[in-house]
């Protein structure tokens, strides 16, 4: 078993589900054309001095734009690419040097790619996955009933993964990666591209992980809701740099974001003004309405359900995008 | 019971064995392709070998048997294509192998494992049926010895081994030149050619053919070959597995630099 909130010691997380970066770089270097023969060097800082640590059992979301340095990250957390500057430890390894020791504590799943075997069925790639971590068969056995059961995947057992919906071979995939009992596990946007079912059974075997077995998890996501309903805690990186670290909800604070209801009532109205939102546009009988992304909607929709005829409704999270824009008017760049 | 790394390799290449069972029309064209070359190539060998008997030290029927065997093998020594170099590459390409690089398991051995699953595929589908065919068409000099034919298995072993750790070369390339479509080409035209895939090596004379029989497209095809015609006995035969064996431990070494310098210098495509 995994000790559980072992401090202490060297590194803090020696041997168990910690992470741990002080001042970690990457720096990619770019040859260009600019001649018939001429090349120019380019450097491109894709990772540019990030410090963070994240305790076993904790949810950490990690968020940023596209080319933030998010992949870079967790490829360096992997060990698959070598940091340039700083030092890494997951779960007192350093990652570049012992990327094989490293694998049997870390599971990986990428929301984009498959872990799976496009031709086997997945009970195949499973006992795959067996071999390759070597997990006794006891508790092979008794994790994948478990993932099976959770995830839903009884019916599909047999299907070659190059049948298999997104969304099944995304739970396919997350349970391929939990079969050897990783202390850390890397999400790399899992929820990308399911439907709104897969997303709510995805979510809710995340926590059961990480509740039953203390999993410490690192999450990249470009849906908030993921990190709302996953993470206490999230980081945001941009240009290569940690901008955030803290509650989505101070995120929202700093950020000003705004979630947006929309609304459709039975006839065209004059914009509708409640406490706590303000009409943004108005289209026909839909209108928008923009409420503070911390508080709650709940009061709002009360108020307009009470004093309007109103057919139907819905609403928008905020975009990451959006949020780390709006963050950064706020935020002088340092 | 075997060690739990051995098991894992095993589980590798029997995995590999049953996704090509899934082809079974790709199988069966394949088959049928190995055919109609044998008896194309059948009837040029027999033309040439009437306009010179013992042509490469080689009889008429020995030069019939030389023409099935490479079909046989064609597939499985993947001398035409095929094989794992391409996903390999294609896996290298997109990015893909970021996966591979985050288990715990030898990124060569696996891909060994993989392609000796889909090499003995080959041999059982696409190396028996037209051996077959063959030998009830023509008068082939194959042997009575089940001890010949062991002997013929363990030396095409190595060949294959051979010819995975060239692939394996030619794959890795792509960490480096991103698009393998150049160096597959100038790959499959050696392979053709110094593998014995045209002519068997035999019958090239001076420096070029004593060059031609040292180098190691020539363990892929035709020192198997000669040893199921029968041409290496005794010590001979010894020298000829070792000089496979040889080739195997030059290419895979030459593989295990090569993967460490991509790893360690990896730039995963995509991000």
């Amino acid at each position: 078993m995994r000790n559980k909130q072992h401090h202490g010691g060297r590194g803090r997380f020696e041997n168990n589900g910690g992470i741990e970066l002080e001042d970690v770089e990457k720096v990619f270097t770019l040859r260009r054309r600019t001649g018939v023969l001429r090349r120019s060097r380019e450097e491109v800082r894709a990772v540019d001095g990030i410090s963070f640590t994240v305790a076993p059992g904790e949810m950490v979301g990690y968020i940023g734009p596209n080319g933030a340095g998010k992949s870079t990250t967790i490829k360096m957390l992997t060990g698959i690419l070598a940091p340039s500057g700083g030092r890494l430890r997951v779960a007192g390894i350093d990652p570049a040097r012992e990327r094989i020791r490293l694998a049997h504590h870390i599971g990986v799943v990428y929301g984009q790619r498959t872990t799976l075997w496009w031709d086997l069925p997945l009970r195949d790639s499973y006992t795959l996955v067996r071999r390759l971590y070597r997990v006794p068969a006891r508790r092979f056995h008794r994790n994948l009933d478990r993932c099976v059961e959770l995830l839903d995947l009884g019916a599909l057992m047999d299907t070659p993964v190059r049948q298999l919906s997104l969304g099944q071979r995304v739970r396919g995939d997350i349970a391929a990666a939990l079969l050897h009992d990783p202390a850390i596990l890397y999400l790399d946007e899992p929820t990308i591209g399911l439907d709104a079912v897969s997303k709510v059974k995805v979510r809710g075997f995340l926590q059961d992980i990480n509740a039953e077995h203390n999993t410490t998890v690192l999450l990249t996501t470009h849906d908030l809701t993921d990190i709302e309903q996953l993470c206490r805690r999230v980081m945001v990186i941009d240009h290569g740099r940690l901008v955030y670290d803290g509650t989505l909800d101070g995120l929202h604070t700093l950020g000003e974001s705004e979630r947006t209801l929309i609304v459709d009532f039975e006839r065209v109205l004059p914009p509708v003004t409640v406490p706590g939102a303000r009409t943004v546009k108005t289209d026909g009988p839909r209108q928008w309405l923009a409420i503070p992304a911390d508080a709650s909607a709940a009061p709002v929709v009360a108020a307009v359900a009470a004093h309007h005829p109103l057919v139907d409704l819905s609403i928008r999270e905020p975009d990451v995008e959006d949020v780390i824009a709006a963050m950064y008017a706020r935020l002088p760049r340092g | 019971m075997l060690p739990g790394v051995m098991r894992l390799y095993v589980a590798v290449a029997v995995s590999t064995f049953r996704r090509y069972t899934a082809y079974r029309a790709a199988t069966a064209a394949g088959v049928f392709t190995n055919i109609v070359f044998g008896f194309i190539v059948a009837y040029a060998y027999m033309a040439l070998w009437h306009e010179r008997p013992n042509l490469g030290g080689y009889g008429r029927e020995q030069a019939l048997t030389f023409v099935w065997i490479s079909q046989a093998l064609a597939a499985a020594m993947a001398l035409l294509g095929g094989g794992f170099q391409e996903e390999l590459q294609e896996r290298i390409r997109t990015g893909e192998i970021a996966i591979d690089l985050s288990r715990p398991v030898d990124m060569q051995l696996w891909w060994l494992a993989c392609d000796l699953g889909r090499a003995v595929f080959h041999l059982l589908s696409r190396g028996v049926v037209p051996l077959a065919v063959g030998a009830l068409a023509f008068r082939l000099a194959l042997p009575q010895s089940p001890l010949m034919w062991l002997a013929f298995l363990l030396s095409a072993l190595l060949g294959a081994v051979v010819s995975f750790a060239l692939r394996y070369l030619v794959a890795l390339s792509s960490f480096w030149l991103l698009d393998g479509a150049g160096v597959n080409m100038v790959n499959g035209l050696l392979t053709m050619f110094f593998s014995g895939m045209l002519l068997p090596l035999t019958v090239f004379p001076g420096a070029f053919g004593e060059t031609a029989r040292l180098l190691p497209w020539a363990a892929v095809l035709q020192t198997p070959a000669d040893v199921l015609l029968g041409r290496h006995h005794g010590s001979g035969l010894g020298r000829a597995l070792l000089f496979q064996a040889g080739w195997v431990l030059v290419l895979l070494s030459a593989g295990r630099a090569m993967q460490l310098r991509a790893t360690q210098r990896t730039v995963v495509q995509g991000g």
